[in-house]
């Protein structure tokens, strides 16, 4: 009797610390559910070999990085390849333009695209709202490719429409594709166009899935718009809004996968550009394909992704002190 | 009175809120006119006049010497159709396969599964050692095959259908199980149609990445016989010799109008490139923003 209770006990406590009542080990497990688990392999596999075994190859930025030797047969050489670049120009260059577009993009964006979700509610005409949200949301479906061909349309010094119009009204034409300077703000205002119509919209809906119990009691109280959007659409915007920061804030510096292209090819390539183009996906691309200096691309690349993982651990530690259902985990 | 005023300082912030939203449409539309206008304008007409929003001379001669009987951006365009209809197809069925296992809440280690897949999100081991896998170890450089692969599983749509089927009713589930269906079938017959939301609009973002891939390209192909759409566009903004394959043709055009329809060109291929995203444009646009109310990332 008394073993009978303890064992029940014992079942008990396995079920809430593991949420099953029976316990299994690996291979059981596999064989009950192995449906599931074989729906997983695919995935899992590719996963592996594609995400975890370069995590492991990225030892090969302590290395002397020998094609014929592959990657474990090249000669350790410790921080070497790290040293060329924190030495170069390049290092402080790309970092900064890296920290520096992306801040600036992200707060942009954010920023202007919950002002146009609150706004796209205020237009007075159901149609309209939907033709400006679908025209806003066009850009985001192009690639930086045609993006490149869009930025020399307006802004090639001879024929482009921009220094046409500078023409036309008596001012010089001006050289865009040899002063960097121009491109300090060029670069953000293109990313402004691709993204903020597709930020606007998820904004939307969030904001139409706001219940109007919360509108209609302000207005009983006599709130005016403007405090109806500061009191109540923008805190219950938020999480959102945090959500989708985290994410991009990931993105930054994570390597190749990440939304770089802009900078690779709307300035196309141009070196006199770089001080206001260069960022570290260019660079470690640039190192990679261009100049095949793998160790220093490995080395570059695997900076960024620490840097990387720091900046979202920080972050998403900050969410979390602040409103722990708004962090990304 | 007092009423009359509010009134009149309602339609004048109202005619403010159109009128940006005006403007920025325009800021949106106009660069791909201007595309266009210069897609259609004739070569010598560009070099004079400059570009400009309505084509001054009508000239078709661009379209003329993308298509003239050479055959690199037909070409172009099927390996791009051929690796976004392929590639969007297994990607979403690798995804759902490993996203609804990881769903179900009998499965033990999903919790496990769920954060290797998310890991991957926070951080990777950077472009050279996967260059030097892909093309080293797994001998996958220039071919069709790693313009599929790469963009494969991505682990931010694997959570996205995670949530999506969690929130699927389990009783639906269960009573499939009772009435003897294997997981397989009520994954296939059962959940699956009751995902086309969450289905349209992963594959509707990945047939888009895939159509505008130009980055796996112009890291592992050098054959320009595998060139996508937009890497040749890319190829063709450096040099326009690229869509010369039958000189013959070319020539004639060129000595027709006494040039090379360079500009005029380029920015028709541009346009042949985002013809197919245009065309599908009002499908694409009702089903993304359908499935943005699918709910957020959360690990």
């Amino acid at each position: 009797m008394n073993n009978n209770l303890s064992a029940a006990a014992a079942a008990q406590k396995r079920f809430k610390k593991t949420g099953f009542l029976h316990h299994r080990t690996f291979l059981q497990e596999m064989v009950r559910r192995w449906p599931f688990y074989l729906m997983i392999l695919p995935g899992m596999l590719y996963i592996v070999i594609f995400n975890y075994l370069p995590m492991f190859g990225a030892v090969i930025a302590f290395k002397d990085y020998n094609p014929v030797k592959g990657i474990w047969g090249s000669k350790w050489i410790g921080f070497k390849n790290f040293e060329f670049f924190f030495k170069s120009d390049a290092a402080w260059r790309v970092t900064f333009n890296t920290i520096f577009y992306n801040l600036l993009i992200i707060v942009l964006v954010t920023v202007i695209s919950v002002l146009f979700a609150i706004l796209l509610q205020e237009t007075g005409s159901r149609m309209r709202t939907a033709v400006y949200k679908s025209v806003m949301l066009m850009p985001f479906f192009l690639s930086w490719i045609v993006g490149e061909y869009i930025v020399y349309a307006l802004l090639n010094t001879d024929q482009g429409l921009v220094n046409g119009i500078r023409k036309s009204l008596g001012l010089e034409a001006i050289d865009w594709y040899s002063d960097a300077i121009y491109w300090r703000f060029i670069m953000p205002l293109a990313y402004l166009l691709k993204q903020v119509g597709y930020t606007s919209v998820i904004y939307v809906a969030a904001v139409t899935g706001i219940s109007s119990d919360y509108y209609e009691a302000a207005e009983i109280d006599g709130a005016s718009k403007w405090q109806k959007a500061r009191f109540i659409t923008i805190p219950l915007l938020m999480p959102v809004v945090i959500i989708l920061m985290l994410l991009w804030l990931g993105k930054i510096f994570n390597g190749g996968l990440g939304d770089w292209g802009a900078f690779y090819n709307l300035p196309r390539e141009s070196g006199i550009l770089f001080s206001s183009t260069d960022v570290i996906d260019t660079y470690v691309f640039r190192s990679l394909r261009t100049v095949n200096d793998i160790g220093m691309s490995s080395a570059v690349g695997l900076y960024q992704a620490v840097v990387g993982l720091v900046l979202v651990l920080i972050s998403n530690y900050l969410v979390k002190k602040y409103d722990s259902d708004s962090s990304l985990f | 009175m007092g009423q009359l005023k509010m009134k009149r300082e309602g339609l004048f912030s109202k005619l403010a809120i159109n009128l940006m939203f005006i403007v920025y449409c325009a800021m949106c539309l106009i660069p791909v006119l201007l595309v266009l206008s210069i897609s259609l304008t004739n070569e010598k007409s560009l070099l004079t006049d400059g570009y400009h929003l309505i084509p001054k001379e009508f000239s078709l001669i661009g379209y003329q010497y993308v298509f003239s009987g050479t055959t690199s951006i037909l070409n172009a365009y099927k390996i791009t159709m051929i690796v976004t209809a392929v590639g969007s197809f297994l990607h979403l069925l690798v995804t759902s396969l490993m996203s609804y296992a990881i769903s179900r809440n009998e499965v033990r280690y999903r919790n496990q599964v769920s954060f290797l897949v998310f890991f991957t999100i926070l951080f990777n081991g950077g472009l050279a050692p996967y260059y030097i896998l892909i093309t080293k170890y797994l001998h996958l450089k220039d071919t069709l095959l790693v313009l599929i692969i790469v963009l494969l599983v991505s682990p931010v749509h694997v959570l996205i259908m995670r949530n999506f089927f969690k929130a699927l009713p389990d009783s639906i589930i269960e009573s499939a199980r009772i009435d003897g269906s294997g997981e397989f079938n009520t994954f296939f017959r059962i959940v699956l149609p009751l995902s086309t939301p969450v289905l349209a609009t992963i594959g509707l973002f990945i047939s888009i990445a895939y159509w505008n891939d130009w980055f796996t390209s112009a890291l592992f192909i050098e054959n320009n016989k595998l060139y996508t759409l937009q890497y040749l566009l890319q190829a063709l903004m450096s040099n326009i010799q690229y869509l010369l394959s039958n000189e013959q043709a070319s020539r004639a055009i060129e000595k027709s109008i006494g040039m090379l329809p360079g500009e005029s060109a380029r920015m028709a291929a541009c346009v042949l490139s985002i013809g197919p995203i245009i065309l599908m444009y009002p499908v694409l646009q009702r089903y993304f923003v359908k499935g943005l109310t699918l709910g957020a990332v959360k690990a």
